[in-house]
């Protein structure tokens, strides 16, 4: 039905999307075979279509499709570093992994604080995703873990 | 024909919605896409405002403090939160990190939700809100401007282009109830600002009516330092909350009261400060 086609990067790659009006960036991105990004509630409250557009994390499912012409659409691929995976498989953060991409392009994100952060920081930036095996405890222990060794590395 | 424009000026936004007139205007998307996504929104075509720079920037002006229409929470949270904490912290609140990155001030203001957490701490800042369209710009009161539930004085060819508070001196607060600390919709919230040496002060509550409201009688109660029972008693008695699927009127009746007295000594545990 009266598709449009929008033309974005990807993680790098240049991708052309169909899309109407009322198709998300999620379900576009998902139709074209782009499955990086989890759908689940698509009222914006799991976090699972967690992605960066444009230098902004949001979720995929509350971005129309057709606002993302020429945009730079970064998803857990490309955001992914070798440190925070580990950490989150060290801490046992990943169960049935279906939260997990959403997760770390979050978790990356909330690692931009020019301060060390506390638990509670890891979760209030954490709070707009959604795990329903873990019990957290595993994703904030990852995640203050990355914080510190990064920091002092740097 | 195109079904989405991005404009990049705030005339030819308002061009282009004079001309299609059917076009939904979106900004962060984080209201409107629900709908969609739920299959109770409609949409035809966007006007999408995100690349429009002239609804970016918070500035001092004559006025007061000029906030556009397109500045997110995720910038109000960081700019504001020594110079407008009241609103500094409500933004705060705002869903996840995801949602307030994308979610615009402009946005919280054209949807009139009675739970628009941005609503009662711009109401007691005197806020003023600019609005443009084909014939010019106009500015109403942001008391004015929430006619209803979910109804604004905004006109269907309008756009909001900024907000400006006009008055942000004295201590400020803001508190808000839900059943987490976050991605959460307000179950009631309240915002008040005293400047004690000018007795002047402002209370508006969330949630607790058909628009967010402001709070006159008890704001007069809130000059009195002695009198935080009789404050919080009068903000309880002045909203009209009802029942729904995410609290009952009697609940947020209760709350709202005890968010009353806890404003109340932390307002005045700051005039002390002073």
């Amino acid at each position: 039905m009266n598709d449009q086609h929008v033309r974005l990067n990807v993680d790098g790659e240049t991708v052309t999307l169909a899309a109407s009006p009322s198709t998300s960036l999620l379900r576009a991105l998902r139709d074209a075979g782009h499955t990086a990004m989890q759908g689940a509630c698509e009222q914006g409250e799991c976090g699972s279509c967690t992605v960066v557009v444009d230098g902004r994390v949001q979720n995929s499912c509350l971005t129309p499709a057709l606002a993302c012409d020429s945009a730079e659409v970064q998803t857990v691929k490309s955001l992914l570093q070798a440190d925070l995976a580990e950490a989150f498989i060290r801490h046992g953060a990943v169960q049935c992994g279906f939260c997990t991409p959403g997760f770390v392009v979050a978790a990356e994100q909330a690692l931009d604080s020019p301060d060390p952060l506390s638990a509670d920081d890891v979760r209030e930036r954490l709070a707009g995703n959604v795990c329903r095996c873990t019990g957290y405890l595993g994703i904030v222990d990852a995640v203050l873990e990355v914080d510190r060794s990064r920091r002092a590395s740097a | 024909m195109s079904s989405c424009f991005s404009p990049t000026t705030l005339d030819q936004a308002i061009d282009l919605l004079a001309a299609m007139p059917h076009l939904r205007v979106v900004n962060g998307g984080t209201d409107v896409m629900v709908g969609v996504n739920a299959g109770s929104a409609k949409v035809d075509g966007w006007l999408n405002l995100r690349r429009v720079e002239d609804l970016r920037g918070i500035e001092h002006i004559d006025r007061g403090l000029r906030i556009g229409g397109g500045v997110t929470f995720a910038e109000i949270e960081q700019a504001l939160t020594h110079e407008v904490p009241a609103l500094a912290m409500a933004a705060r609140t705002v869903g996840s990190r995801q949602i307030r990155s994308v979610g615009t001030i402009g946005g919280n203001l054209a949807t009139a939700s009675p739970a628009g957490d941005a609503l009662p701490p711009l109401l007691v800042l005197d806020t003023e809100v600019d609005l443009v369209s084909p014939r010019g710009m106009r500015t109403v009161r942001l008391n004015e401007f929430l006619v209803g539930p979910k109804r604004s004085a905004c006109a269907p060819d309008e756009l909001v282009a900024a907000v400006v508070l006009t008055d942000c001196k004295g201590a400020q607060h803001f508190a808000k109830v839900g059943t987490r600390n976050a991605m959460v919709i307000s179950i009631c919230s309240l915002a008040a600002r005293l400047d004690a040496k000018r007795g002047h002060a402002r209370v508006a509550a969330g949630s607790v009516g058909p628009t967010a409201l402001v709070l006159d009688i008890a704001a007069g109660l809130l000059l009195q330092r002695d009198g935080a029972d009789d404050f919080a008693d009068t903000v309880a008695q002045s909203v009209s909350p009802i029942d729904d699927h995410r609290a009952t009127a009697d609940y947020r009746r209760a709350s709202v009261r005890v968010l009353a007295q806890r404003i109340h000594h932390h307002l005045w545990s700051e005039q002390v400060g002073r």
